[in-house]
């Protein structure tokens, strides 16, 4: 390869792997934060780039809210595996009890939010200094105005009119104690940039990124998949449908899209042709106000 | 396929966020649930149209206020290119958000209105753009279809402009007449102004040649982070990890590491695991040496035939970003790539007036959004290139000691 065909994912590869080496080079006790999701796959394939042949200088931390597809933990338990980096899981169910925190009540009771106690409590726990996360900008117009280093004061809150200016590719990382950064290594890649370098790079995925037969629940129009954690009702209406997975949250928040795009290809034609966002058709949560991201941040969500 | 960064000067009375709009509209990057979203809230405010300006505007106070506070990032592609925009807010208050942006950007839009021509906020962007270094201007003179697409006012309004580029230094100048409303000239070539013969603002964007503002002549690489895995296959395994902001190496270069001053030869080069001859900028890769000598981060590995400066005294252009002014005397931490210095402002020779570049000659100290030239002196030397011949290795940012916060802009000269 030369100079002149260095094309667009070699640098968005490089600016990432560059913010993975700042992180290393500034932090003391940095951890990535992996759900099991395409964003945070990548994010650890990256990390591979930037460490190898080192071991990662971070652990690989999973916020596990209990409510998870079973085929994204298997992948994460699989994946940490093979490359050989520590796995931390801490569970929403255990903060639930000790805090004594109320289960979220209705019908798709996310514990979305009750994420944010265990992810707090996990980063005290292990004095992490920083976390590396998977968040992209041009999912949602909070996350287009956060820094790429996110500075969060010691209750983890973002507070998006006293952020640093970010200049050139210099990352100012210096934090006064209890404070903690939040590090977005791929806050410049789109959702067709991440499939497209995963098509490239022949990044595995867990099976529900891929067209597959579901019991669905149809809700306003978006498909969720029928599980444990979601009560039926009489009037609901239940089919089996071909259904993929744009991007995998929670069971109870995440929504499937119809789809028969079995492979990497043909999900890139898909995303191309599509009208809808990808949070848009796929989050429930998003959905409760126009600043759900933003009040989110502010009470220390990633 | 490549990437264009760039950034939008301009205010909202400029019609900036509706050429932004328009750019991301056209080219299918904005979803239907967003725009369903913007609609929502375009009513909420009791308005009769959609609101564009709600696309770039992302936190509650800005939409609120309908301002923009804040540097938001955006993005789009067309098959030939992606696009990263950076939008910053246009007014003189947020002229350190301005600077923020231009500084990562390849290319600046500077929206001139066609009924205003070239005024005080054209002169401030134009200046923002020569300081920052932004390779290549396009002045887009918007509301053309307010002037009755009169191509005497725009001719007036080159000669205007080209006289302000000649005493700024900028050349690489493309001109452009628009109606970012209208979608005259954005993507599609406008009936309304048959006069004009060149290409369209997206073709324009989609053409820029950026390939060569890399610099591939002075070989500078910054170590971030050692390598040294320690296990028993990989027991003397020490590999240097960073980014080649420019130049090129090749296995065997003579290299010199800055600013100890050590000389060594390029032993090998890791890409992604795989061993290569030669790696240019801006490669993320680790560098091999052929001698055991003690490199950290924040050292500069550079060829040893083309070195930088290495200065303890430095002068240099500095963007003012913090609410508490800038006194000379007072110490800060001076970060440039990975290396950190504690250093001392020793002296602000004069401030910029970004209207005007008229020079005030010794002010006391400088407040948020002030340019000033100052003489900075640090602990140890710190190994750069002028900012004029390197944006790669001439930025540097100075950090506050207590708040930790960054709260200068300095391009060293």
């Amino acid at each position: 390869m030369g100079a002149k065909n260095f094309d667009y994912l070699d640098q968005l590869e490089s600016e990432a792997i560059h913010i993975f080496r700042e992180v290393a080079g500034q932090f003391e006790r940095p951890a990535l934060l992996f759900s099991g999701g395409k964003d945070s796959i990548t994010l650890v394939h990256l990390a591979l780039k930037a460490f190898r042949p080192g071991k990662f200088p971070f652990p690989l931390v999973h916020i596990d809210t209990g409510h998870n597809f079973p085929e994204a933990l298997q992948f994460r338990d699989e994946l940490a595996e093979k490359i050989g980096e520590k796995l931390i899981v801490r569970k929403v169910e255990d903060t639930i009890k000790t805090k004594g925190l109320a289960e979220p009540k209705g019908k798709f009771a996310s514990r979305n939010a009750l994420q944010t106690f265990t992810l707090l409590d996990t980063i005290e726990e292990f004095e992490f200094d920083a976390c590396i996360g998977g968040a992209r900008r041009d999912e949602e117009k909070a996350r287009a105005k956060e820094r790429i280093f996110s500075v969060r004061d010691e209750f983890g809150q973002w507070d998006p009119k006293r952020q640093r200016p970010e200049l050139w590719n210099i990352y100012n990382g210096k934090i006064n104690k209890g404070e903690n950064v939040r590090v977005f290594p791929i806050s410049n890649w789109t959702e067709l940039d991440i499939w497209n370098y995963i098509r490239r790079e022949k990044i595995d995925l867990p099976s529900i990124y891929f067209a597959h037969d579901r019991e669905v629940l149809e809700h306003e129009g978006q498909f969720v998949a029928t599980s444990e954690f979601i009560k039926l009702e009489e009037a609901d209406v239940i089919s089996t449908r071909r259904v993929r997975y744009r991007t995998v949250g929670d069971m109870t928040c995440t929504a499937a899209v119809e789809s028969s795009a079995s492979n990497i290809d043909d999900i890139i034609k898909e995303i191309i042709a599509t009208k809808t966002s990808e949070r848009g058709e796929t989050r429930i949560d998003d959905r409760v106000s126009e600043a759900a991201m933003e009040d989110r941040k502010k009470n220390g969500y990633f | 396929m490549d990437l264009l960064r760039f950034i939008t000067a301009g205010s909202v009375d400029d019609g900036k966020s509706t050429l932004i709009g328009r750019l991301l509209y056209d080219s299918k990057s904005i979803m239907i649930d967003q725009l369903e979203a913007i609609e929502r809230q375009s009513k909420n405010k009791e308005e009769g149209e959609i609101d564009l300006a709600l696309l770039t505007d992302g936190l509650r106070a800005e939409r609120e206020q309908g301002i923009t506070i804040d540097v938001a990032y955006k993005y789009f592609s067309t098959p030939k290119r992606k696009f990263i925009i950076a939008d910053a807010p246009g007014h003189i208050q947020y002229t350190r958000n301005m600077v923020t942006g231009a500084s990562n950007s390849d290319l600046i839009i500077i929206l001139v209105d066609a009924r205003h021509g070239v005024i005080e906020q054209t002169r401030r962007h134009s200046i923002i753009a020569s300081l920052l270094r932004i390779p290549h201007v396009v002045v887009a003179v918007n509301k053309m279809d307010l002037v009755e697409y009169s191509q005497d006012v725009y001719n007036n309004i080159l000669i205007d402009y080209a006289a302000l580029a000649k005493e700024l230094g900028l050349t690489d100048i493309t001109y452009i007449p628009i109606s970012a409303l209208n979608g005259d000239n954005i993507v599609e070539n406008s009936t309304n102004i048959k006069w004009y013969e060149g290409a369209n603002l997206l073709e324009i964007l989609e053409n820029v040649e950026v390939k060569n503002d890399v610099d591939l002549k002075h070989a500078r690489f910054p170590v971030q982070y050692v390598i040294r895995p320690q296990t028993e296959d990989l027991h003397d395994y020490r590999g240097y990890a960073g980014k080649l902001v420019s130049g090129v190496y090749k296995k065997g270069d003579t290299v010199t590491i800055l600013p100890s001053g050590f000389i060594s030869t390029v032993s090998d080069i890791e890409i992604n695991g795989k061993s290569v001859d030669e790696a240019f900028a801006p490669q993320s890769i680790i560098l091999h040496l052929a001698d055991d000598i003690d490199i950290s981060r924040g050292d500069l590995i550079v060829k040893s035939d083309d070195l930088p400066k290495v200065e303890q005294e430095i002068e240099v252009l500095l963007c003012w970003m913090d609410a508490k002014p800038l006194q000379a005397g007072k110490k800060y931490l001076l970060q440039l790539n990975s290396a950190v210095v504690k250093s001392v402002v020793k002296e602000i020779e004069y401030k910029i007036d970004v209207n005007t570049l008229e020079k005030l000659p010794s002010p006391e100290q400088a407040g948020l959004n002030d340019v000033v030239k100052a003489v900075i002196k640090t602990a140890k030397p710190i190994a750069f290139d002028p900012y004029q011949n390197s944006r790669a290795n001439g930025g540097a940012i100075l950090i506050d000691e207590s708040s930790l916060v960054t709260v200068g802009a300095c391009m060293i000269q």
